[in-house]
């Protein structure tokens, strides 16, 4: 399993980057991850839809897809694609430290 | 040891999507082609040519039915397709399906494709054939244009044809 380390936490991921082991993220480490999906700045925005990815996954066990994000985050999927240019649900599922949503829509 | 790592393929990075048919069936594997290529970060847009036209006409794309008739992924006999009813029936059916499982309807669908950032196309040629005008379609369309000019929109990407 590979490892890296983020805000000085040794942390497991999968061969994509997503965390293996959602339990091992804090809040600390979504800026350094943020900056490595080429995320400067975490707006409040940004932080919005992070936490609603880690409310989702500690409900349902799974992240939302962009589309269940654009109908129920209260993030529009137009400002979902500004926030997260490369793909709302993937980019923001790295930086929020929970495995790749799944979905096809 | 060989410790050479076999080749990772280079991931795709653009797609243009091509809807040539105007069944519900054939609109909507074009349409979670591009809407999935976007949540991948992937660059999309939509060609929407012959009866595809259909899925950006304003007044018709609430309209968009499964095919009973010559369709036999549908399972449903010709005689019996044919009984007046039976598309609007088996379209509310699939419809009611569809809803179930959370998937948009296509006028939503089509908005929110565009909203992911897609471009949305309609092909010129279609267009005339059918005597159609921008005023025709959808808000979200972007532009009518030629076939050429869906070549250089496409190029650099993969092109899917449906």
């Amino acid at each position: 399993m590979p490892t890296k380390t983020v805000a000085g936490t040794t942390v497991e991921v999968n061969d994509e980057g997503f965390f293996t082991d959602p339990s091992q993220w804090t809040e600390e480490m979504a800026p350094e991850l943020a900056e490595a999906e080429g995320i400067d700045t975490l707006t409040d925005p940004h932080w919005t839809v992070i936490r609603f990815m880690r409310q989702e996954f500690e409900e349902k066990g799974t992240g939302p897809t962009v589309r269940a994000l654009g109908k129920t985050s209260g993030v529009t999927v137009k400002e979902l694609y500004q926030l997260f240019p490369k793909g709302p649900a993937k980019i923001a599922a790295r930086v929020a430290g929970i495995p790749k949503p799944r979905g096809c829509i | 040891m060989n410790t050479e790592q076999p080749a990772q393929p280079d991931p795709i990075e653009k797609v243009s999507v091509i809807i040539s048919r105007g069944s519900l069936d054939e609109v909507y594997p074009g349409l979670i082609m591009a809407n999935g290529a976007r949540a991948e970060g992937i660059e999309a847009n939509l060609f929407f040519t012959f009866f595809g036209l259909d899925a950006i006409h304003a007044k018709r794309h609430e309209h968009i039915k499964v095919a009973t008739v010559g369709n036999p992924g549908m399972h449903v006999a010709t005689w019996l397709g044919g009984l007046p009813g039976m598309s609007s029936v088996m379209t509310h059916v699939m419809e009611k399906q569809i809803a179930e499982l959370d998937i948009p309807s296509i006028p939503e669908f089509v908005e929110m494709i565009s909203d992911t950032g897609a471009g949305l196309y309609a092909c010129k040629a279609s267009v005339d054939l059918f005597k159609m005008e921008k005023s025709d379609f959808i808000e979200q369309v972007d532009d009518i244009i030629t076939v050429g000019e869906f070549y250089e929109i496409a190029a650099g990407g993969q092109i899917i044809f449906t």
